[in-house]
């Protein structure tokens, strides 16, 4: 079973959440799908690592085959090719690896090149598998990396997914069981919130809610919950104490009784590992 | 020579943006004629589809206020030489450029995405 930890907004909590799932759910994986700014590995630690390099195919064109047709540069939805002066040239940041050039090209003349782009990261921090994806810096899409990560996904899997609720959201949920939705009850949280249930629920995932640094129930998001259908699985509230142990590095779960308590029960209500 | 320049909404004045703008002005031994920017609606890649127009088209000479950093190195492996619009009208930039009062644009700035 493979859980999506997501959220519209940044910084509501999604490694939070998604460390913590890992550190109470014994043997399973832990994949971070944030491959511009991984940071669930600052928190489990992973021991014994190995790197595996991540690339993405680009066009390369043979020039003696080439008749100058065309067919690849008007197939391109993206406009990554332009032909010029009998040549054509790859703008290698807007493509994005369909391979539809090599598929058009009626003489055989693209071929496809891998280009490193980033590497995946295995370790493990007792039970828990750590898959990290990590982008190298000043690459436009990290899209490949995270397909290569979540298809190591074996098991009971956590994916900590980027925030927002674009391309790389989708792909890194695309495959998931389960959504869990990391809601933060502010204005803004909600706001993206709602973006990214509504990727969820177009993508046909189900779907539940941990609310996280809630002081006092914000009733705009009980509303949209309660109208929606939306299960709120867990509330969790402002605590020092939490805020310490992530600011130190450390795992709630691992420190404190009580979220070792809240993150079993958050697991069983979603069904992991049942 | 093959001159282009961006054009406004209006057809008359020139549009701010390159590879957005609604239409491209033409002027070609002393003919000017107006066509269809294709990639004024692009979803993404607006820069290198306008770009490719421009080169297809023959230009050697682009007058504009600015230019992206993919369409520069297009126009750069084209040959294409590019000078700074100075004027609100196209006809004034025109008349400037043939008395070799504008300056060659060297400033190319990186995506706006669409948004103005």
């Amino acid at each position: 079973m493979k859980i999506a930890c997501l959220s519209g907004k940044g910084g509501a909590g999604k490694t939070f959440a998604a460390v913590n799932l890992a550190a109470v759910a014994g043997e399973c994986c832990y994949v971070d799908c944030d491959v511009e700014e991984p940071n669930g590995r600052l928190f489990l630690k992973p021991e014994g690592l190995e790197t595996l390099p991540v690339s993405s195919l680009l066009p390369g064109f043979d020039p003696g085959l080439c008749t100058g047709c065309k067919k690849c540069v008007d197939f391109c939805r993206f406009h990554a090719l332009v032909y010029v002066k009998g040549k054509p040239m790859v703008f290698s940041e807007v493509c994005h690896s369909c391979g539809g050039c090599y598929l058009v090209c009626p003489t055989g003349a693209v071929r496809e090149e891998p280009r490193t782009i980033g590497m995946l990261e295995l370790g493990r921090h007792g039970d828990v598998s750590v898959i990290t994806g990590v982008l190298d810096p000043g690459e436009a899409s990290g899209i490949p990396l995270i397909r290569e990560a979540v298809k190591r996904a074996k098991g009971l899997s956590i994916l900590d997914c980027p925030p927002g609720s674009a391309c790389p959201v989708m792909e890194s949920a695309m495959d998931a069981d389960y959504c869990l939705l990391v809601a933060e009850p502010t204005a803004f949280g909600l706001h993206n919130f709602k973006m990214v249930y509504e990727l969820a629920s177009l993508l046909g995932k189900e779907c539940g809610v941990l609310i996280n640094k809630q002081d006092a129930p914000y009733g705009p998001l009980e509303d949209f919950c309660r109208e929606a259908g939306l299960p709120i699985l867990e509330r969790i509230p402002f605590d020092r104490e939490a805020a310490e142990c992530i600011a130190a590095g450390e795992i709630a779960a691992e420190k404190l009784p009580r979220y070792r308590e809240l993150f079993t029960r958050l697991l069983e209500k979603i069904g992991g590992g049942l | 020579m093959k001159i282009a320049l961006p054009l406004d909404e209006d057809r008359l004045s020139v549009c701010p943006v390159l590879a957005r703008a609604p239409y491209f002005l033409f002027s070609a031994g002393g003919e000017e004629s107006i066509e269809e920017n294709p990639a004024a609606q692009a979803q993404g890649g607006a820069g290198m589809q306008a770009a490719q127009f421009l080169v297809d088209r023959g230009v050697t000479v682009l007058i504009t206020p600015r230019c992206g950093e993919n369409a520069a190195e297009v126009f750069k492996a084209a040959g294409m030489e590019i000078f700074k619009s100075a004027n609100k009208a196209a006809a004034d930039d025109l008349a400037a450029y043939m008395e070799g009062k504008l300056e060659a644009l060297n400033h190319f700035h990186g995506g706006f995405h669409g948004i103005r």
